[in-house]
């Protein structure tokens, strides 16, 4: 039996409207199969369910209109779009049709008063959540970065469930909401690997591809980093290659992360001491040559910014192509929020990068964009959630490498691996 | 057709009425690319029941798979009729009941999310056909 508010019953029986009714039923029966006994007040949302993928996302969206839902419980943010708002443009045949229906649907939401930030790299924004607060989260990578580095408490909530939550700002009081369910129960020691291997940028995606293979659904605590500083750009590399090749949705590194100042505050004091798995370097190296296949030979495309590109990497690249072109043959597309988008044109970056022969694609991400699904050939990436996901959307062959690499690679028209 | 006594869930997650004939998954299928929502038909690369259709099935599967995408997927093969008719799971799953309490919402239709006993499960594994009706499971078994 799940213990309801006043307020939670109050919509259960229909007494604020039947849509508040519905969003109640789906908390509710979400409590049911996450095992919750009791709700929570949340106080951030950043909802997935505008992210139109078929007529039940759009039949759905247009049912709040009817409805005259409004999102003024909590500061509602929005996901990706399949298309982007900003750009009209497009290098491939895209659907008009399926073009046309994720805009309405990427713009009602924002109608219906989410923020309409329409990026999968929230945490990069000011006036986010902090840590402690319950929040909803439902892009993967976020919903990691948000448990572990921000220090929030979120599950990963499914589209509609989303709306739901945030609709009434309730949430089921189970898993990653609890601190035994934040706690770490397997613990990775890299120590060995580190005799090898730097900790650089493409270190952080390998390291978020080991935990979501190898760590189920479990929270896993990486030893070994004590006193290692990531940026941000880093713990997002980390985040995304967790939750596309497995299910991490929260995580601890031990003196890095928030919760994990030691391995004991890591660790849920009342269950049995976790298991201590060793990845050496031959694990990082096998993830490596799996996201890499392709090591040398022409580049049609090079795609930046899964998740989307940050302030500091847009100032990286601009820095890195100065004065340099993009070879003919090659396309090098950045995903990018148009809230950093904004930032990066403010400090000169845009123009540089656009002299350079770069397209700054806003609102979505190239791998699911109709923007890109012409692309076929070899592809680099910097990201290690782009290697893993696009060659089973698009008809193409990946080269994974650091954003130096990508650069070189780019100038060039050829896969140029240094780092 | 010899008849075991009426089962009564453990969960209903979704409520309904649906009755099928019975597919048992050996692994669990995402229903978020794994899923094609216009035929109904298992797609995942490697799944031991790749390319069969879940449409029409009162389908079983251990637990949920996949993404913040579920329940969309859920939702998108109910409407177009591709399908399951029931679902029957062993561990609850937050996005499969959304997709399905959407449907339900959204276009009145019917395709129950149940969660049973170990012992139910594996009883209504061994069914061929599954009828779910007034909150109770009946289970029809080859002759």
């Amino acid at each position: 039996m799940i213990e309801l508010s006043p307020e939670d019953q109050r919509r259960a029986d229909g007494r604020d409207g039947a849509l508040l009714q519905f969003m109640q039923r789906l908390v509710n029966q979400a409590a049911l199969a996450f095992g919750a006994d009791r709700l929570i007040d949340v106080s951030f949302a950043h909802i997935d369910a505008c992210h139109f993928n078929g007529q039940a996302h759009r039949d759905f969206a247009r049912w709040l209109v009817n409805e005259g839902a409004r999102f003024d419980r909590v500061p509602t943010w929005t996901n990706t779009l399949p298309v982007s708002l900003l750009n009209n443009h497009s290098r491939a045949k895209a659907d008009p049709d399926f073009v046309a229906r994720a805009r309405e649907v990427g713009e009602i939401y924002a109608q219906l008063g989410c923020e309409p930030v329409y990026t999968c790299a929230p945490y990069q924004l000011p006036d986010g959540p902090q840590r402690g607060d319950h929040i909803v989260g439902s892009e993967s990578n976020a919903v990691a970065f948000y448990n572990a580095v921000v220090g929030a408490k979120t599950l990963k909530y499914g589209d509609f469930l989303d709306v739901a939550c945030a609709l009434t700002g309730r949430a089921p009081f189970a898993g990653l909401h609890t601190e035994q369910g934040r706690a770490g129960s397997l613990i990775f020691d890299v120590s060995k690997a580190l005799h090898h291997r730097p900790i650089d940028e493409t270190f952080y995606h390998l390291l978020g591809a080991l935990l979501g293979r190898r760590a189920g659904s479990q929270v896993p605590v990486v030893l070994g980093m004590e006193g290692v500083r990531p940026s941000p750009d880093n713990l997002k590399a980390l985040c995304a290659a967790g939750a596309a090749t497995g299910g991490l949705a929260h995580f601890h590194i031990v003196g890095v992360t928030q919760d994990a100042a030691t391995l004991g505050q890591a660790l849920n004091p009342n269950q049995q001491p976790a298991e201590v798995i060793d990845l050496g370097e031959e694990d990082f190296a096998e993830t490596f040559t799996a996201l890499s296949p392709i090591r040398s030979g022409p580049v049609s495309m090079v795609a930046l910014g899964t998740p989307h590109f940050s302030p500091a990497e847009f100032e990286q690249l601009a820095d890195q192509l100065k004065d340099r072109q993009i070879a003919p043959n090659t396309a090098v597309l950045v995903s990018t929020s148009r809230f950093v988008g904004e930032i990066a044109r403010e400090a000169g970056h845009l123009e540089v990068l656009a002299r350079a022969g770069v397209e700054v694609l806003f609102d979505t991400c190239t791998y699911f964009s109709p923007a890109v699904t012409a692309a076929s050939g070899t592809v680099m990436t910097n990201s290690a959630k782009w290697a893993f996901y696009a060659p089973g959307m698009l008809p193409v062959s990946v080269a994974f490498g650091s954003l130096e690499d990508c650069v070189e690679s780019a100038v060039r028209g050829e896969v140029t691996c240094r780092t | 057709m010899p008849h075991l006594s009426p089962i009564t869930p453990h969960l209903i997650l979704c409520p309904g009425e649906a009755q099928g004939q019975v597919l048992a998954l050996s692994e669990p299928v995402s229903f978020w690319g794994g899923f094609d929502p216009n035929t109904g038909a298992i797609l995942e690369n490697g799944h031991p029941q790749q390319g069969l259709s879940l449409k029409g099935k009162f389908v079983l599967m251990e637990r949920g798979k996949g993404s913040s995408g579920t329940p969309a997927g859920v939702t998108e093969s109910i409407r177009i009729g591709s399908g399951p008719a029931g679902i029957i799971l062993l561990e609850p799953d937050a996005n499969i009941a959304t997709g399905a309490l959407v449907a339900r919402q959204l276009y009145g239709l019917s395709c129950p999310v149940l969660v049973l006993t170990a012992a139910h499960f594996a009883a209504a594994s061994r069914a061929t056909t599954l009828i779910f009706r007034e909150d109770r499971l009946v289970v029809e078994e080859a002759g």
